[in-house]
């Protein structure tokens, strides 16, 4: 299965990072390997609609979930339409996010954790 | 004053009389027998209809176009979502979602999709009323609550003017989008300020702004006798011309807060306005109108 999480670096120990639309990469990790690819987050300082083109590159990995701190209504909108399980509230680094979520002791978000623009100007 | 001239009446910082200034100078204009109009452009609370009492013949909404997708007729080529900057488009797993609040209606998406599947309609972002105060031409726009597209409804207020009157168009405070495109065109800015600290930061924004976009304007120093010389002084070392000061004058604001206009229940206040309108005739023939 493959797994985006939103992170401050590009390494697997990097910290998690707590944005969605403006989160600085993803590290997408194949969890039956373990092989993860980063993906730079071209919508860091977008103008507009950063949540919605995040969600959509996201869907384009080909990734079956995401886990991050915070997402907003329009980037849960646009992940829920691409059928993407979210995880919000993951701290930590990206390989404990991902230990937790093989050990199952991640909730799915049933709705946006935060208002729009909530990660704007961090 | 016949041929048409367009003065705004502006501020960086709010609550420094800018509706006062405006529909005061507008009052007396009229009443000198100039064809005047007030446009109230300060379209998220517009207030310039308490002082003036006008008498509202018309009321519409306003719209823009926003897509609108037919699914049955949708491939989920993407294309639509490719052209958008603002993310008010966006196609993902053979569906198209749209976002209405991000939507600047450029157009772009159904000028791109192949097969008609998105196309415009209207979005209600607010309505325009217009009428008349006298002799004096009002007009007047109100944001839906919960809108964002105030640069596109200030444009429905200033498609009002006319060619051959004196429009006074109430800017909103501040120095962004909207302060913009009110400014936006205008022959001639007053920028109201108040002689305090808070006053002159911004004052000295907004005269940023008007200078950026190379219009000719003059201050009116509102509550003149409170604060400091500051703003006095600043205006002289920019050498930009005081236009107009109105004292601080408790009656004043007695008169304001049960919305009258000041030049009625204030008479020392009908020569400073008097005064301002011959200004204003001054430049409006210098700029060769």
């Amino acid at each position: 299965m493959k797994i985006a999480v939103t992170s401050v670096g590009t390494e697997m120990d990097s910290q998690v990072d707590p944005r969605f639309g403006r989160a600085a990469c993803f590290i997408v990790v194949e969890t039956e390997t373990m092989a993860f690819d980063v993906v730079e987050n071209g919508n860091v300082a977008s103008a507009g609609g950063a949540g919605i083109n995040t969600a959509k590159a996201v869907i384009d990995t080909g990734a079956q979930a995401v886990l991050t701190g915070n997402c907003g209504p329009n980037a849960e909108r646009t992940l829920r339409a691409g059928d993407i399980k979210l995880y919000t509230g993951v701290k930590g680094t990206v390989a404990e996010a991902l230990e937790q979520f093989k050990a199952g002791a991640l909730t799915e978000a049933t709705g946006p954790s935060v208002d729009s623009h909530a990660g704007m100007g961090q | 004053m016949s041929d048409g001239f367009v003065v705004a009446i502006a501020s960086g910082k709010g609550g420094t009389g800018k509706t006062t200034v405006a529909t005061n100078l507008a009052k007396i204009c009229a009443e000198a027998g100039d064809a005047v109009q007030y446009l109230d452009c300060d379209v998220e609370e517009p207030n310039g209809h308490i002082f003036l009492k006008p008498d509202v013949s018309e009321q519409r909404d306003v719209t823009v176009e926003v897509p609108e997708i037919d699914p049955a007729k949708c491939t989920g080529c993407g294309r639509c979502g490719e052209i958008c900057q603002y993310g008010a488009v966006v196609s993902v797993s053979g569906q198209v979602l749209t976002f209405e609040p991000l939507c600047h209606s450029c157009g772009g998406c159904w000028r791109v999709c192949p097969t008609g599947a998105l196309q415009p309609k209207p979005l209600k972002i607010g309505s325009l009323q217009t009428g008349r105060v006298g002799q004096l031409d009002f007009a007047s726009g109100l944001l839906e609550i919960g809108h964002v597209r105030t640069p596109s409804l200030i444009g429905e207020v200033k498609a009002w003017i006319r060619p051959d009157a004196l429009a006074i168009v109430d800017v909103p405070p501040g120095t962004s989008c909207p302060v913009v495109a009110a400014l936006r065109g205008v022959d001639f800015v007053l920028l109201v300020t108040e002689p305090t600290p808070f006053g002159l930061n911004d004052l000295k924004l907004a005269v940023g702004l008007v200078r950026e976009m190379q219009l000719p304007f003059a201050v009116v120093i509102n509550r003149d006798g409170i604060g400091d010389d500051k703003t006095a002084s600043y205006c002289r070392a920019e050498g930009i011309p005081i236009a107009a000061k109105l004292p601080d004058d408790r009656r004043i604001a007695e008169a304001y807060s049960a919305g009258q206009m000041i030049t009625e229940a204030v008479p020392a206040c009908r020569e400073r306005f008097s005064a301002l309108r011959d200004t204003i005739d001054t430049v409006r023939r210098e700029c060769g109108n």
